[in-house]
């Protein structure tokens, strides 16, 4: 029962704000370059369909190579400062001066980098470098995380650095990755989107070109679809990492 | 047969920021003894476990240890299992950190938790356990290297008082088997008069030795033992020393 009501009643407000929009903008004559009305967004997604779910492939492939781009690259170098506290002295203070520098800022440079026939080198990077950091933070924090009287106890039984890093901390960091990967994958695709957007070429064919280009061409119902379509991409990526972290729990715990 | 198995000789700890936590204290253990360590919160009776296990140094003072690396074993006032192992590669952990081959160390871990009473539950997670389970886990472990030297830092302190009275029972019909040294620390004067031979009665600011009682009777408690009036005169006795040192100024 309490799940039909958790699927219906968020049904019930999406029909009833469509019906309203859909009601407001025949009532109203707003011109469609300005709000097109739900049924004309529904006729630009079934007739975009193939260029759409291209466009929506892209964005996805370019993302999932980021999060794993940024997943081996936050662990390794995670593992490495694990191993050294003096490289993580070194390290941090860059860290953060990456973290907080917009990730648009840098796009330009990158894209200089990656060369302009490459934009989807340039995406990706760029999404990988937003990605990165929740992994990288999950997993450091997730290395110190052992329990301490556990660690009392291989130091009672003399295990040694390596030993320790295998058998405790890297087992103790699952619950931290895990959560940080589903972080970095939300974070991926928004990485690849706005990514592209600066990119500001079509050489890549996502989403966010899709909808660049709609705009130019004053198609706005075809931008309303493109929207439609990374919002359910984002959400279904969602619940799918959330799954992936909920099942990942259960086997890291026994139950 | 060496005459202790580690001993505390003026030993004086200070964090730094918070002046002396325990000391000067005199304090060793034969092999074979159980001693309970009971005292009011903060008063070093966890520090002084510490030193005993090699997990801590002193600031000043010596600790003697004959009790070699792995000799000694260590269960905590939680059973700081690891969620991600069975109960049996819990127990068999010491072992394989200790270099002995898995097979081998899991052979041994199995017949350490039948000893337990949990042959059965070799293959469950933590998570799956009760927390007396979880506990009786946590004391295969401990067991499964026959240390010389036992230590337990308020053990049955989370608890329900059947559970806690159940695995007294089972530390002491685990005792028999291989006598260990045994220093267990509880905030309960039952628990360490039912347990121990010798009651040593520490208190606060710094933490010190108030005074020390030793327990008459055979080690593996006989039925109606805490309604002997041995039993009670000695409960009275340790909680008036315990009461003399919580008015000890701090």
């Amino acid at each position: 029962m309490r799940r039909l009501t958790d699927i219906l009643a968020p049904l019930v407000l999406i029909i009833a704000l469509l019906g309203a929009w859909e009601a407001a903008c025949r009532i109203l004559e707003v011109p469609a370059y300005f709000l097109p009305a739900p049924s004309a967004v529904a006729a630009s997604l079934w007739a975009d369909a193939p260029t759409l779910a291209a466009s929506a492939y892209n964005t996805l492939a370019m993302a999932l190579a980021a999060l794993v781009l940024a997943s081996l690259s936050a662990q390794a170098l995670a593992l490495m400062v694990a191993l050294s506290p003096i490289l993580e002295r070194a390290i941090k203070p860059l860290a953060v001066v990456l973290q907080v520098t917009p990730v648009v800022a840098i796009a330009p440079l990158v894209v200089i980098w990656a060369g302009i026939d490459n934009p989807e080198r340039a995406i990706i990077a760029l999404a990988a470098l937003v990605a990165f950091f929740p992994i990288f933070s999950g997993a450091i924090t997730g290395l110190k995380a052992a329990d301490p009287d556990l660690e009392r106890l291989f130091d009672l039984y003399g295990a040694g650095r390596v030993k320790r890093l295998v058998r405790l901390r890297l087992p103790s960091a699952v619950p931290f990755l895990l959560e940080g990967h589903k972080v970095a994958a939300g974070l991926a695709l928004i990485g690849a989107v706005v990514a592209e957007f600066v990119a500001g070429s079509g050489g890549a064919q996502g989403l966010a070109w899709r909808i660049l280009e709609a705009g130019n061409r004053l198609q706005t119902a075809r931008m309303f679809a493109a929207l439609v379509v990374l919002g359910l991409m984002g959400a279904l990526l969602y619940a799918g990492l959330a799954r992936l972290e909920r099942s990942g729990l259960r086997w890291w715990r026994g139950r | 047969m060496e005459p202790f198995v580690a001993e505390l000789a003026k030993v004086e700890v200070e964090y730094p920021g918070s002046g002396l936590a325990l000391g000067p204290v005199d304090l060793a253990l034969s092999p074979g003894e159980i001693t309970a360590l009971v005292g009011p919160s903060g008063c070093g009776k966890s520090t002084a476990l510490r030193l005993l296990a090699g997990l801590e140094g002193p600031t000043r003072g010596q600790v003697r240890r004959t009790a070699r690396r792995g000799e000694s074993a260590v269960v905590f006032q939680a059973p700081t299992l690891a969620p991600w192992l069975s109960a049996r590669d819990n127990v068999a952990l010491p072992l394989e950190l200790s270099g002995l081959a898995r097979r081998e160390a899991r052979t041994r871990a199995e017949a350490a938790l039948a000893r337990v009473g949990l042959a059965g539950a070799a293959g469950a997670r933590p998570a799956q356990l009760s927390g007396g389970m979880a506990m009786r886990v946590s004391l295969a472990r401990a067991l499964v290297t026959e240390p010389r030297l036992l230590l337990l830092d308020e053990p049955f302190a989370a608890l329900d008082e059947i559970t806690r009275r159940a695995l007294a029972d089972d530390v002491l019909r685990l005792w028999a088997e291989t006598r260990p040294a045994i220093v267990f620390v509880t905030h309960s004067v039952e628990e360490a008069v039912y347990m121990a031979s010798r009651v040593v009665v520490f208190s606060r600011g710094p933490g010190r030795i108030a005074g020390e009682m030793s327990v008459a009777g055979p080690t593996l408690r006989p039925e109606g033992f805490r309604t002997t009036a041995g039993f009670r005169a000695t409960v009275e006795a340790v909680s008036t020393v315990l009461a003399r040192g919580m008015e000890a100024p701090a």
